[in-house]
């Protein structure tokens, strides 16, 4: 091998700089995951914070806490911030650490575009945050920005808004690719796609969902900047334009966005349950094309989020069976998720305590998911507390859930410490408790027909409001338990082995505990074949 | 080192303070740019919002301009395997596809209003008996496309007439579709290494395009002079300046690309195993001139 091939080699085992400038300038892909994960959880915070002043105003009936206009600016600040800014953040830190590690790369494909993509996020979220302060208040039109309240009626901070998520889609696309490019690009030599780990699956066809429609959030956005400032007429029927088509635009973005959220969340799962049922994943060939399945779907079953706009009757039908057939995939996972276990010698640690939780949970969500696809039920559902409860479940038991999942699973091999396990297990048992404790009671208010997005509510919905407020609390603040768990693992602890965990499977289990700066500098030799 | 000997190390760059500045620059580019549209509508002057804006344009030209010169350093310092080639050819690829789908969002917004919004807005009402509740708030309205009599003129005037397709739009078909030949043709000049060939169709392909911009610009003077057809003339106004107008947005982006590549050829850059940055710019151009085909179709001959 020449010398100036050793040359570069050698160049490639500096460790990390020292200092903030580190953070700033780095192009390593753990450096970049632990910002991505930081930062995930500043805004989960963030974002938890605002659902706290949420239900601390819907404790009781009637007004106490906020003004009605300052509520709206919450629960869609909320949902923006947890959206874009804590549980897709979350995943990408994810991939950053662990896709090259799983498929033996020596980083991310185009490590600097990688830093990019991270470091404008911070400025986006730092605009829209901004406009809390400004005149006229936050964007108040709820997370889904609905044409013409957030054109015609907006505040003027929606101009920043607009460009906020402009940043975030740039960031989303550009990390996007890195990722796509990574996995088909740099797996080890003899790594066949099917041999890859299915956390590497979910978050190649998660990529190209986001590479397909962030583009399009970002023309729908582009829309509204027009009609607010240029005297477009894109969602005003004045000018022969149509404020429905604007929720069509959304929702094609909307609609494979939350899949987007749950895809990386079946990886981590898949990975987690085999662990520790020390039985090998059943059906990882169904699972591959489930998830693909999935995310085909996705792209057609956008207007199920507008079944009482007014669509043509048979629209209505074709989303409502299209929608249906999604629960086919879905079903293929949560029984294979459950196969898995079957018969297995399972150990109940915190991350498998979290990935089980996740299995229930979120197949609680995903059935009331079912419920609201039924068209005339829907038409009852549509805008209750039925539907806030509904994507809760899917989001904060599951996306969030399998997020700390991965958390407690991956620590030891990133810090080279092990968590402290009855710690863990309390954040656990105390985020079950008040997931379910705030969310369930949801599902009977909304049946009985309490709207959201009201900072008031009739009498009779009284009860349940304060039970789900003090859910709320006691998910918040058990948050504050899980920070203190993580940087304790980071300051010291007992000293994780290389395998960590003894049924675990892949790459990055081969690699010492902490994972070296550097890893895979020349890909690894992969064991056998059934090594993935 | 392992003892696979064909294996070429992958060039992982060491930090870098690009990518902060070109967060910078785009933020401070948006913010600047925000607050001139909000300055704009709130009548107070413009100053700041310029500033920034202008701030934020220049530090992200400057940077992404020491960051193509850095990677085709690097690249020239031949630090790059084959691999990594590839990987700038998927991220390429990937990226053209986003732009394919940041289309589709307004080809969808067209299609849409086309074929339900005109009609649903004036249509009779099976139901009701009659036309829809609309007509009672628009009586004027009729609906046809493109849309000459808006629902609501007075928010919205309608345009006199529209731009046909077998004018202006014709000789920009033809303008776009020879450049889309020439820059193959330069590219096949590469494959046999002559030189004078590359930087010859080169220039014939940035002729082309310049040419179609200026076409596009006297076909815009013409639609609100002669015509009234601008952004606030309805829908019609709208969907045909967003398209054609972000459509000349990427002709001019990819007019720069061209260029630089005119640069890099004069200074003797591409080869026929080395030319990923010239290929990249080809595609690019191929898209855009897609897209052209696919506006010259859908929104001027079965448009107008």
């Amino acid at each position: 091998m020449s010398a100036v091939i050793e040359n570069h080699h050698d160049d490639h085992h500096h460790g990390p700089d020292k200092g903030l400038m580190r953070w700033v300038l780095t192009t390593n892909h753990k450096d970049i995951g632990t910002l991505y994960l930081w930062f995930s959880f500043a805004m989960f915070l963030t974002g938890g914070c605002m659902a706290l002043v949420i239900r601390a105003e819907l404790f009781q009936p009637g007004l106490q806490l906020v003004v009605p206009e300052f509520f709206n600016q919450m629960t869609t600040m909320h949902g923006l911030i947890m959206v874009f800014g804590a549980v897709m953040p979350a995943f990408v830190g994810l991939a950053n650490w662990l896709v090259p590690m799983m498929i033996g790369a020596p980083d991310m494909a185009l490590p600097r575009m990688n830093n990019y993509s991270f470091w404008i996020l911070p400025f986006a979220f730092s605009m829209l945050l901004s406009t809390l302060f400004m005149e006229g208040g936050a964007p108040n039109f709820g997370w889904t920005f609905y044409a013409p309240l957030s054109t015609e009626y907006a505040p003027p901070s929606v101009t920043f808004f607009i460009f906020a998520v402009h940043l975030m889609g740039i960031s989303s696309i550009m990390g996007s690719i890195n990722v796509v490019v990574t996995i088909l690009n740099l797996r080890a030599p003899g790594m066949r796609l099917m041999d890859m780990p299915l956390f590497v699956w979910t978050w190649l066809i998660t990529a190209y969902l986001l590479i397909a429609v962030m583009p399009v959030l970002a023309g729908v956005v582009t829309m509204m900047l027009m009609d607010i400032h240029f005297g477009t007429a894109f969602f005003s029927a004045g000018g022969g334009g149509d404020p429905v088509l604007f929720q069509h635009v959304f929702w094609f973005f909307g609609h494979p966005e939350v899949y987007i959220m749950i895809l990386p969340a079946f990886g981590i799962v898949s990975a987690i349950i085999p662990t520790f049922a020390r039985k090998k994943l059943f059906g990882y060939d169904s699972m591959v094309y489930a998830t693909a399945s999935i995310a085909f779907l996705s792209f057609i079953v956008w207007a199920h989020h507008m079944f009482t706009v007014g669509m043509p009757i048979a629209g209505e039908l074709y989303f409502m069976y299209a929608t249906m057939l999604i629960a086919v995939p879905t079903g293929v996972k949560v029984f294979n998720w459950a196969a898995t276990m079957w018969q297995g010698s399972m150990t109940f640690e915190t991350p498998m305590l979290f990935a089980v939780a996740f299995v229930i949970l979120f197949t609680i969500g995903g059935l009331s998911g079912l419920m609201l696809s039924i068209v005339p039920a829907d038409f009852q559902y549509h805008d209750t507390y039925f539907v806030v409860a509904h994507f809760h479940y899917v989001l904060v038991p599951g996306s969030i859930f399998s997020i700390m999942a991965a958390a407690y699973y991956w620590l030891p091999k990133w810090t080279g410490n092990m968590y402290d396990e009855t710690l863990g297990k309390t954040h656990f048992w105390l985020s079950f408790v008040g997931v379910n404790v705030t969310f369930f009671p949801q599902h009977f208010i909304g049946l009985a027909g309490m709207p959201r997005r009201y900072p008031d509510y009739a009498l009779q919905f009284a009860d349940w409001n304060m039970v789900s407020s003090v859910g709320a609390f006691i998910f918040g603040f058990s948050q504050l338990l899980f920070l203190f768990i993580v940087i304790k693992c980071i300051m010291g602890g007992k000293k994780a082995t290389d395998e960590v965990w003894d049924g675990a499977e892949g790459l990055e289990w081969t690699i010492a505990s902490p994972a070296p700066y550097h890893t895979f500098s020349t890909p690894p030799e992969l064991p056998e074949r059934s090594m993935a | 080192m392992s003892s696979d000997s064909t294996y070429e190390s992958y060039y992982v760059p060491h930090n870098s303070p690009l990518p902060i500045f070109a967060s910078l620059g785009l933020f401070l580019t948006v913010y600047g740019g925000g607050s001139l549209l909000n300055e704009i509508q709130s009548g107070s002057g413009g100053n700041f919002g310029t500033t920034v804006f202008a701030m934020g344009g220049l530090i992200m030209a400057t940077t992404l301009f020491f960051w193509f010169s850095k990677v085709i350093e690097e690249n020239n310092a031949k630090m790059y395997s084959q691999q990594m080639n590839k990987s700038f050819v998927w991220g390429m690829s990937w990226f053209i596809f986003s732009e394919v789908m940041f289309f589709a969002a307004f080809f969808g917004a067209l299609f849409y209003v086309r074929f339900w919004v005109v009609d649903w807005i004036g249509e009779a009402d099976d139901v009701v008996g009659g036309r829809g509740p609309s007509s009672m708030i628009w009586p004027d309205y009729v609906p046809e496309w493109p849309l000459l009599n808006n629902p609501n003129p007075e928010q919205f005037p309608a345009p006199a007439g529209v731009i046909g397709a077998w004018g202006l739009p014709l000789v920009n078909t033809l303008l776009l579709v020879a450049s889309s030949f020439t820059v193959t043709l330069a590219h096949h000049a590469i494959n046999d290494g002559e030189r004078k060939k590359i930087v010859g169709w080169l220039m014939v392909t940035i002729a082309l395009g310049l040419a179609f911009l200026v076409c596009q610009g006297v076909e815009y003077y013409e639609a609100y002079t002669h015509y009234g057809l601008t952004l606030s003339s309805g829908i019609f106004g709208s969907t045909f300046f967003m398209l054609t107008g972000f459509h000349g947005a990427h002709v001019t982006i990819g007019t720069i690309m061209l260029i630089v590549m005119l640069g890099r050829a004069m200074k003797g850059h591409f080869t026929k195993t080395d030319c990923f940055g010239f290929e990249a710019a080809a595609w690019y151009w191929h898209f855009v001139d897609v897209v052209w085909l696919l506006l010259f179709i859908l929104v001027y001959i079965l448009g107008t």
